[in-house]
Formats: structure tokens, C-alpha cells, sequence
């Protein structure tokens, strides 16, 4: 057995055996949990199953979740790649969700291909500015984008808070309850499998993932990117302009976010409500670690997640164990890729065959 | 805000409500100085905390659910402190063990504290409908809480802020005065130095890791056990990072994390008073005062702070 692991190359153990067991590991933390709350796990597990997978209308159910983490995964990787923390995915979510919807409601008899494509770009901007604050006093005062971002997402909660629920501003007058007005039926992404929910917005998201490739891999701003992510200070003594990549990493990244909370709108929502904390930033986090910052991999995190977030819904219905215990999976899994050095001793591997994750070595923690 | 307005509120300003504004704003400081002096005791031995939000959240469950089934409050306290010692400890293995990105490995415990809370919340708390344990009760001290103004703020309060001042004193001379202090620095500035020196900097740094969890643990059980003696899911609301922006903007002494705390609260009653002055300002921009406090705090609006040298960086023995 042993010998037989140690013939395993070192990238399939980095792209495979390591996420894989971090899985596995990850729903047996849960389980415990799982039996602390008096229900059998595999019940709980089955029903998760069953509705993420086998139940009816489950699959495109589940791709539909999964648009929103692969566009915010692939904002988040973005950022670690050039070495910034950015946990404010979810006020880039919101904010973009509520400069699109503006443009999306207040359009009218536009071909879709403008209405859409003027609600994503009113977005991408929103989502680039928003997070760009936090990479601005990064990278003029040093200020730790970890907790910029964080208190950038309260400040975000409100502000959709007040422009939604004021008369006047974005609240739709026909209505008592608090939402914008719908948005314009041609700004609407048509549904690409008929009897679901599943909207074009898959597409776009199927189409982000080689495009933030190539942006990391294949351009210059790519390039000094990853070169400011692994060493700030020798890329600044080669003549890259350190505070200029981290305003554009920690923009792209929340422009990303922003697509997914425009896609999201939309594709499903059609109009907005005041904000309520659904975790999307920790969930990206969560998508990013586990690709290990590998756009390609993004696409099965991503699924994995909108999996598991689809089925916990039904799990909570079916056996009342709350669907917050996806966090715990969550949790449990960002541990074991984070931590390799636990199941290289698990599985016997040896040591040259994992890498560490470092992310946020960068000079100047100081948090 | 309108001139005019200002001078309204200006005028009507007495001493009465001095007092009370004082008293709301250390009230409302408690659990934000604890997560700050938990954040001076980890980071001065140099492991970043940013799990103090997890770990209150923790706090704030667990006091609950103990005083709940015990109804005792004060087992509540002990449990709260306890559960966050312990979920730190994962944060200290993961952080200083394993050597695990310290922003990941706090991420962690923050993604964990949710998860854990929301389900056990919902299994054992979310249905019950008997009453709960209650609040802490207000204790006033003979003689010290008759002084006018001062005695209203500082001797009229319940356990939990009565132990916050007295901790930031304690921690204060921990870190400063003692040897335990001085090698908790000398791990924070260069534990290389330190080992050499002759000092565990593992040990130490597990044992502030772990102090930081307990500080705020204690931190949670005001939410829960002081202030509504309810535990409602995500009721730390970001209270953790705020109470780190307050280390940072009071650079890592304890007695200036309890001045910054304080001048968030303040600034939040300030606003808050506002509105009841009439001033026409939405509630939501009130809301939103501590947390854009909070960034121009870290932006170092007031003068770059100075981490601990070794602050964030893991240690290898070599």
C-alpha cells in the first residue's frame, strides 16, 4: 500500500488525492456533528444526496447554485494569486447585484444582448470600484484587506438596505413589500433547459473560467500579479509597480463577484431584495482553497458547492439537521487542503509529494 | 448633518445624560475591548487572531445553551469561556503546529463558529419555548456607584463589564510587567531570538493563543447572557473584526484597545442620539458609522501602527 501511494506523482496527489480526501474527511466531520444532533448520518447524507443529485429537477437545481460560486471562486483565486485575502466577495456581490439591477429595470424595449450586457458591464464596474477601495488603502497604507473587506460587506448590507427599501430611490412603488421593480423582461437571461431554472448565465460563467486563465496566465498583468503574490518585495525591485497590481487584483476580483451577484439577479432572482448574509464569501473561499487558485479546478469546486448547498435544503427538510452544517463541510475541507501535512500522515504519503498553501505571506500581516 | 441641528443637540446636553451616554458606551465597549485584548495577547506573542469573531460567536452559543439547560447563568459564563479556549485551541494546532496560513486557519474557525452554532441552534434552542436563563443582573457598588456621572458609568454594571476593565488591567500587567509578558513580546518581535534565549515559543505561543480564546469567549456570553440573555444565530454581527480594528488602532496595549473600543461606541450612541434629536440622517448610514470607523481606523488615518515584528509569520524550529 504504501509503495503503491509512493509511486503516485506529486500532481496528482496536489490536484487529486489531497482535494479528494479533504472531501472525504470534511463529510466526516460533519457526520459527527451529524450524530451530536441525534440523526443518523447517513440519512442526513442520503437526503443530501438525493437532493443535490437524484431528485427531480435536482441536476440543473444544482448547476444553478453553482454559477454564483464558480464566477465568485474565480474572483477569490484571483486575488490569492496575487497574494490578497479577499473575504468581501459578498458586499461585491451585493453591490454588483444592485448597480445591474438599476440598469436592468430602468431599460426598456433595448435588444437583450444590450440590456444585459449594459446591466453586467454597470456591474463589473460597481463590483471593480467597490473592492478596489479595499486595494487602494492596501496599497497606499498598508491597511489589511482582510478586515477592509469584512466591514466593506456590513457597509454593503446597508447601503442595499437603504436604496432598496426607500421610497423614491430603488423601492418599486407598485409594491408593499421592500424589492426593486422588476427587472425589464429583455434584460432577463433566458432559460436554457426547459422545466428549470437553468439560465444562461452557466454559459457565461463556463466561458469566465479560460478567460481569468489566460488573464493569470497568459498576459502581462497576469504575470506581475502572481509575481506581486509570491514575492511583493522582489517584484517591486524588478520594476513592477506593487500598489497598481494589488488596486487591479482585489477590482477584478470584486468585478467577478459583482458578475456573479448580476448573473444571479438576472438569471433567478428578477428583482432585489434588501440583503441578507448568505455566506457567498465564505462559500468562495471556500471554492478558491480548495482548487487550490486553479481557475480549471474552480469548475468542480464550484459544482461540489452547489451540490452541497442544493441538497442541504433538502436535507434540512427531510431531517430537520440544519442546512448551516454545510459550513462545517466547508470548514472541515479548507483544514485538510490547508493543512496537507494532516493526510500526508493519514494516507502515509511522503513528504515531497505535497506542496504547503501559502497565501497571504506577503510582507506586512500586521492585522 | 444641518448646523442648526448640532446646536439643538448641543443644548441639550445635561449631565444626566452624560452619564447615561458614558454608561451605554463602556456597555457597549465590553465585548469589543475583550476581542481586542484577545487579539493583544495572541498577536503580541505573534500568531494573528482573526477567528475572534468565530470564537465569540462560539462564546455567545455555548454560555447560552449552558445557562439555558443548568439555569445558572454563572455556569453559562464558565462554559462560554471554556468553549472558547477550546475552539482557539484549534486555531493554535492549525496556526502554529501545522503551520496553516494564520488568516486561513482563522477564516476556519470563523466559517466553523457558523456552522456549528446555526446547527445546534436549530436542533436544541430554535423550538423551545420556555423562558431562558435571563440577564446577568446589575450589580451597583456601596459607596462607589451614589458618585455622580462617574459612579453611573464605572460601578453600576453588570459581571461581564465589571471583568473587562478589571482584564484590561490584568492584561495590561501581564504583558508588561511580567516575565511571561516580556517572552510573550520576545516571541512577537523575533522568536528566533527567543528560543534561543532559552524560551518555548511554541509553548508560549499556544498559551496566548488559547488565553485569546478564552478573553473572547467571555466576550460572546455578553451578547448572550448580559445584553438580551438570548443567543440568536450571527449575533456577533462583526463585532470580533471591530474589536481587532480596536487593538490595531490602540497598537496592541491593552489599555488603548479599551480608549479605541470606547471610541466606537461612542461615536455609534453619538449618532444614535441623533435621530432622537431629530436629525434627519437614515438609519442605515447611522448603522454603517462603526464599521467605516473602523477602516479609516486600520487605513491609519491616525498614524501607521506598528505590528509585532514576527506578527502573522509562522515559526519553524530549525
Amino acid at each position: 500500500m504504501s509503495s503503491l501511494w509512493n509511486r503516485v506523482p506529486t500532481w496528482v496527489v496536489t490536484i487529486v488525492v489531497i482535494p479528494v480526501a479533504s472531501v472525504a474527511l470534511g463529510f466526516g466531520v460533519a457526520a459527527i456533528a451529524i450524530l451530536a444532533n441525534g440523526v443518523d448520518p447517513i440519512q442526513a447524507y442520503t437526503a443530501l444526496f438525493q437532493g443535490a443529485v437524484t431528485n427531480n429537477n435536482a441536476i440543473p437545481e444544482t448547476l444553478v447554485s453553482s454559477v454564483p460560486y464558480i464566477l465568485l471562486g474565480l474572483g477569490v483565486a484571483l486575488g490569492f494569486r496575487a497574494g490578497l485575502f479577499n473575504i468581501g466577495a459578498e458586499g461585491q456581490f451585493y453591490i454588483g447585484a444592485l448597480a445591474g439591477v438599476f440598469v436592468a429595470y430602468s431599460l426598456h424595449g433595448l435588444p437583450p444582448v444590450i440590456e444585459v450586457g449594459a446591466s453586467l458591464i454597470a456591474a463589473m464596474a460597481a463590483g471593480f470600484v467597490y473592492a478596489g477601495i479595499a486595494g487602494l488603502l492596501k496599497a497606499l497604507t498598508g491597511a489589511h484587506e482582510v478586515i477592509t473587506t469584512i466591514m466593506l460587506n456590513y457597509v454593503a448590507f446597508l447601503i442595499v438596505n437603504y436604496l432598496v427599501t426607500t421610497p423614491g430611490l430603488m423601492l418599486d412603488p407598485q409594491t408593499k413589500t421592500p424589492r426593486t421593480p422588476y427587472i425589464d423582461i429583455n434584460a432577463t437571461l433566458p432559460i436554457i433547459f426547459p422545466g428549470s431554472r437553468l439560465h444562461a448565465g452557466i454559459l457565461l460563467a463556463l466561458v469566465a473560467i479560460p478567460v481569468v486563465w489566460f488573464l493569470i496566465e497568459r498576459t502581462t498583468l497576469g504575470f506581475q500579479l502572481r509575481a506581486v503574490g509570491y514575492n511583493a518585495g522582489a517584484s517591486r525591485a524588478a520594476g513592477i509597480s506593487v500598489a497598481r497590481a494589488t488596486v487591479l487584483a482585489m477590482g477584478i476580483s470584486g468585478a467577478l463577484a459583482a458578475t456573479a451577484g448580476i448573473v444571479q439577479t438576472l438569471g433567478v432572482q428578477h428583482d432585489m431584495s434588501p440583503a441578507v448574509a448568505a455566506g457567498y464569501g465564505f462559500d468562495a473561499i471556500a471554492v478558491a482553497l480548495l482548487a487550490r487558485s486553479n481557475p480549471w479546478a474552480i469548475l468542480p469546486a464550484a459544482l461540489l458547492f452547489g451540490a452541497l448547498h442544493n441538497g442541504a435544503s433538502f436535507m434540512q427538510l427531510q431531517t430537520q439537521v440544519s442546512a448551516d452544517l454545510i459550513s462545517i463541510v466547508q470548514a472541515s475541507v479548507i483544514v485538510f487542503v490547508a493543512a496537507p501535512d494532516i493526510i500526508r500522515w493519514l494516507l502515509r504519503l511522503r513528504s515531497h509529494q505535497v506542496t504547503r498553501v501559502a497565501i497571504t505571506q506577503r510582507e506586512g500581516a500586521g492585522v | 448633518m444641518p448646523v442648526s441641528d448640532l446646536a439643538i443637540l448641543a443644548i441639550s446636553i445635561r449631565p444626566i445624560d452624560i452619564a447615561v451616554f458614558g454608561s451605554q458606551a463602556l456597555v457597549a465597549a465590553t465585548p469589543l475591548t475583550l476581542a481586542a485584548l484577545g487579539g493583544v495577547m495572541s498577536e503580541r506573542s505573534g500568531v494573528v487572531n482573526i477567528a475572534l469573531e468565530g470564537i465569540m460567536l462560539t462564546g455567545a452559543f455555548v454560555g447560552y445553551a449552558v445557562a439555558f439547560l443548568s439555569h445558572n447563568l454563572w455556569l453559562g459564563i464558565i462554559a462560554a469561556v471554556l468553549a472558547g479556549t477550546l475552539i482557539a485551541a484549534i486555531h493554535a494546532v492549525l496556526a502554529i503546529s501545522f503551520i496553516v496560513d494564520q488568516i486561513v486557519s482563522g477564516t476556519v474557525i470563523n466559517i466553523l463558529a457558523v456552522g456549528i452554532t446555526g446547527v445546534f441552534y436549530r436542533t436544541y434552542l430554535e423550538s423551545q419555548s420556555v423562558a431562558g436563563p435571563g440577564t446577568l443582573p446589575t450589580w451597583d457598588i456601596p459607596y462607589l456607584s451614589g458618585i455622580p456621572v462617574v459612579g453611573q458609568i464605572l460601578f453600576q454594571n453588570a459581571f461581564v463589564t465589571y471583568a473587562m476593565l478589571a482584564l484590561v488591567l490584568i492584561v495590561y500587567l501581564v504583558i508588561f510587567r511580567t516575565t511571561w509578558g516580556l517572552r510573550t513580546r520576545a516571541c512577537g518581535e523575533h522568536p528566533q531570538a527567543a528560543e534561543t534565549a532559552g524560551i518555548n515559543v511554541y509553548f508560549v505561543r499556544y498559551v496566548n493563543v488559547l488565553a485569546s480564546g478564552a478573553l473572547a469567549g467571555l466576550g460572546g456570553a455578553y451578547f448572550s447572557l448580559q445584553q438580551i440573555g438570548n443567543f440568536l444565530p450571527g449575533m456577533t454581527g462583526g463585532r470580533g473584526f471591530i474589536g481587532l480594528a480596536a487593538m490595531i488602532f490602540g497598537r496592541w496595549n491593552p489599555i488603548g484597545a479599551l480608549l479605541a473600543s470606547l471610541l466606537f461606541t461612542a461615536s455609534d450612541q453619538v449618532a444614535s442620539r441623533a435621530i432622537a434629536f431629530g436629525v434627519h440622517v437614515p438609519a442605515q448610514f447611522l448603522g454603517m458609522i462603526p464599521y467605516l470607523l473602523t477602516i479609516v481606523v486600520v487605513a491609519g488615518a491616525v498614524g501607521r501602527a506598528m505590528a509585532p515584528a514576527a506578527d502573522g509569520k509562522p515559526y519553524r524550529k530549525s
